[in-house]
């Protein structure tokens, strides 16, 4: 009975479906993701709001699961059965992809200005001559922290570095809070958390960044190492056995009320918001001195590219400017606070943390992670290396700069440095 | 000349038939992808074209540091995983099946069933709940430890380089610790009465009869048990990648051959797959358990005594 329905039903659509193809006016768009988690925010709020001001053009939102996203669109891309638009991972992955020509070149794409060389660099070629994928979002590092435990701790939200670990002293006096919720058993905690977080005020953002690509620096260097040793000073601050403390401990244990601190990404936001039953906020990572100029990770996540095999390609760059729109920004940051657009235009959210998180754009430098471009093509892979050797540090079972030689010694046995 | 004059025997065709569904079934699915990944071993992408290379991936895996490192690491540690297992998993498996066999147990049932059901477990689900055991937040084990008074031992065993793999392997054995169990339970159980029997008119009983009867009678099973343990360990990944994750931390010190052959064979993270490389590694581990395999049919096997009934 239920299959002889299902049969039935299955016909129904199928009828149906191709129906639909045979009497359709409109262009569909079909836009290939692995942000599942997003089909809702599309489906009600971003496409209706296309699909209003661009009455002809229907968009059809179809992820499928993150693991298995890269394998299943290089297949349909291979099979030309890959949807019109295509959401891009950043930097490498997408880069193949581009010179496979399986992604069209944006460079002159309506929009495109709207956005900072930085926000454009992860979907680039080397030379930064063509952009093929629209910036879409970016996330912050950063802390945050409990509000309410500061309060009654009287500690004021730390500026500068020796604030940030005489704030993270009084904690650990006190007793009540575990001063930093962190743990190194899934390494990328220590990396991208930690190192990642913290890194850029020394190396100063773009300018080391660039630098290290370029081989004017070297991973041994100060500026390198320095991220190191405060990362190696902030062992006594994390929880009792934070060697085998994984990520969902470390983001229990904070919105548990257990412990002050967070090192962050701003992707958090948006879980942190339902589950904490206390008053939150963020600062920046802290700088050496009042008054120095502050760096922030703002690292390029997400962005949406045009197939090159596509038969709409005119309707898709037509969705594709409005992607780049600040409209678009607007609707897309609030529904997903914590995930920012990259919009230069200033965008209005509503969300308190999110604010702040984004009001660190107007004050400090925003940078990438250093390892994300370029850097980990070969092997050994220059990031899963940093991930290992940032929970050593932490670990203590290796030293700033035995971890600093190994990550270069790495490097230079692969990467030469275009002269 | 009598051969000439023998009629000439049909070719039995039905030996062929028969044997023809298995043939076919083995080579599609074992025999053709293992060629496969030797040959696959053999090439090398050079600009997009897989290009035929000999032995060069097998010297860049022993001779560049970048992986010799990797491989000479994680084929200790796989050693080591091994050797906890036959020190630990295999005495505890046959002290099981002698205590399960014996016929004043009680409960001997529920026993056998308990200790086996680990087994048919999922590793997530082993992984995820060793994890949660062990956890020094909110693990049941702190807490054990603390009610008897133990807490100072307490360490994060998972997340300390000298634990990991070992507190690892003893999972490993807590979950498999019944298959040895069974089997050697299976042997004790065909030793014949009259054997035994025998036994006890000379005086041989307790655990003495255990050591000078039931022992060479089970040894065959136990050198089977051993080969399987071996073949099994040395093809592990899924409890490692469970409870570790691919990057087998802390720094390195519970990767396997299995979590090394995976990262270089499909990537992970940033580091994008490298199927040539995965593939010599995958030859190497074949290699590894082909040896380990030939050395014990050869010399350990053929040397067994077997004792006929």
């Amino acid at each position: 009975m239920t299959t002889k329905l299902l049969t039935a039903l299955l016909l129904g659509t199928s009828i149906l479906g191709s129906a639909g193809v045979a009497y359709a006016e409109d262009v569909t768009l079909n836009i290939e993701s692995w942000r599942g988690d997003d089909l809702a925010i599309w489906k009600d709020k971003l496409i209706p709001a296309f699909e209003a001001k661009n009455p002809g053009i229907k968009v059809v939102f179809a992820p499928s699961a993150p693991t298995e996203y890269d394998a299943a669109l290089g297949a349909k891309l291979a099979a030309g059965s890959a949807g019109d638009l295509i959401t891009c991972r950043p930097f490498d992955k997408s880069l193949e992809l581009f010179k496979k020509g399986n992604l069209a070149d944006l460079s002159a794409l309506p929009g495109m200005e709207n956005f900072s060389p930085v926000a454009k660099s992860a979907w680039q070629t080397d030379d930064g001559k063509a952009s093929f994928c629209v910036p879409m979002a970016s996330v912050i590092h950063g802390f945050i922290y409990n509000k309410d435990a500061f309060d009654k701790l009287g500690i004021k939200v730390p500026e500068t570095r020796d604030e940030f670990f005489a704030a993270l002293d009084k904690i650990k006096a006190d007793g009540t809070y575990i001063p930093m919720a962190m743990g190194t058993k899934d390494l990328w905690e220590a990396a991208t958390m930690g190192y990642q977080n913290i890194g850029p005020n020394y190396w100063k953002g773009e300018d080391g960044r660039a630098a290290l690509i370029k081989g004017e620096q070297k991973l041994t260097d100060k500026d390198w190492v320095a991220p190191y040793e405060e990362l190696a000073k902030w062992k006594p601050y994390l929880g009792d056995g934070f060697e085998a403390q994984t990520y969902p401990d470390s983001q229990n244990l904070f919105t548990l009320g257990r412990a002050a601190i967070y090192p962050a990404g701003s992707w958090e936001i948006g879980l942190f918001n339902t589950q904490a039953q206390f008053k939150m906020g963020a600062f920046p990572p802290p700088v050496e001195k009042a008054g120095d100029t502050c760096y922030i990770s703002d690292h390029t996540d997400i962005g949406m590219g045009l197939n090159a095999a596509s038969k709409n390609a005119d309707a898709a760059k037509t969705f594709l400017s409005w992607v780049a729109s600040p409209d678009f920004a607007t609707i897309y940051a609030n529904a997903l606070p914590g995930f920012f657009s990259l919009n230069s235009a200033p965008v209005k959210m509503e969300d308190p943390l999110a604010q702040e998180f984004v009001s660190w754009r107007g004050k400090c430098k925003s940078t990438i992670r250093s390892t994300y471009q370029i850097l980990s093509r070969g092997t050994p892979n220059l990031e899963n290396e940093t991930w290992v050797e940032s929970a050593n540090v932490i670990n203590g079972t290796d030293t700033p700069e035995a971890a600093a030689k190994k990550l270069q010694t790495g490097l230079d046995s692969w990467y030469k440095p275009a002269k | 000349m009598a051969a000439d004059i023998r009629p000439k025997r049909p070719f039995r065709w039905h030996i062929g038939i028969f044997l023809a569904p298995a043939v076919l079934v083995y080579t599609a699915i074992m025999i053709l992808p293992l060629a496969g990944t030797l040959q696959l071993s053999l090439f090398r992408n050079i600009e997009q074209h897989q290009v035929f290379v000999g032995l060069q991936n097998f010297r860049t895996l022993f001779g560049d540091p970048n992986w010799s490192v990797g491989f000479w690491n994680a084929l200790r540690n796989n050693v080591w995983f091994f050797i906890i297992h036959m020190i630990v998993q295999n005495p505890i498996g046959v002290m099981l099946a002698a205590l399960l066999s014996s016929p004043k147990l009680r409960f001997a049932a529920f026993y056998r069933t308990a200790i086996f059901v680990p087994t048919i477990l999922s590793f997530v689900i082993v992984g995820f709940a060793w994890k949660l055991i062990l956890s020094p937040l909110w693990g049941v084990a702190p807490h054990l430890m603390d009610i008897v008074g133990l807490k100072s031992l307490f360490t994060p065993w998972l997340g300390k380089e000298q634990y990991a793999l070992t507190a690892l392997s003893l999972i490993s054995v807590w979950q498999f610790v019944g298959i040895p169990m069974m089997l050697i339970y299976a042997a004790l159980l065909s030793i014949p009465e009259e054997v035994i029997e025998a036994a006890e008119c000379d005086g041989i009983t307790g655990l003495s009869q255990f050591w000078k009867i039931k022992l060479p009678l089970i040894l065959p099973s136990i050198g089977i048990i051993s080969i399987l343990t071996f073949v099994g360990n040395f093809n592990a990944f899924d409890l490692i990648y469970t409870a570790q994750g691919a990057l087998a931390g802390p720094n390195y010190s519970t990767d396997i051959l299995g979590t090394f052959l995976y990262r270089a064979f499909f990537g992970f993270q940033l580091q994008t797959g490298d199927p040539n490389m995965g593939a010599a590694i995958a030859t190497m581990m074949f290699l590894i358990i082909l040896g380990g395999v030939c050395v014990y049919l050869f010399l350990v096997q053929t040397r067994l005594r077997r004792y006929q009934f």
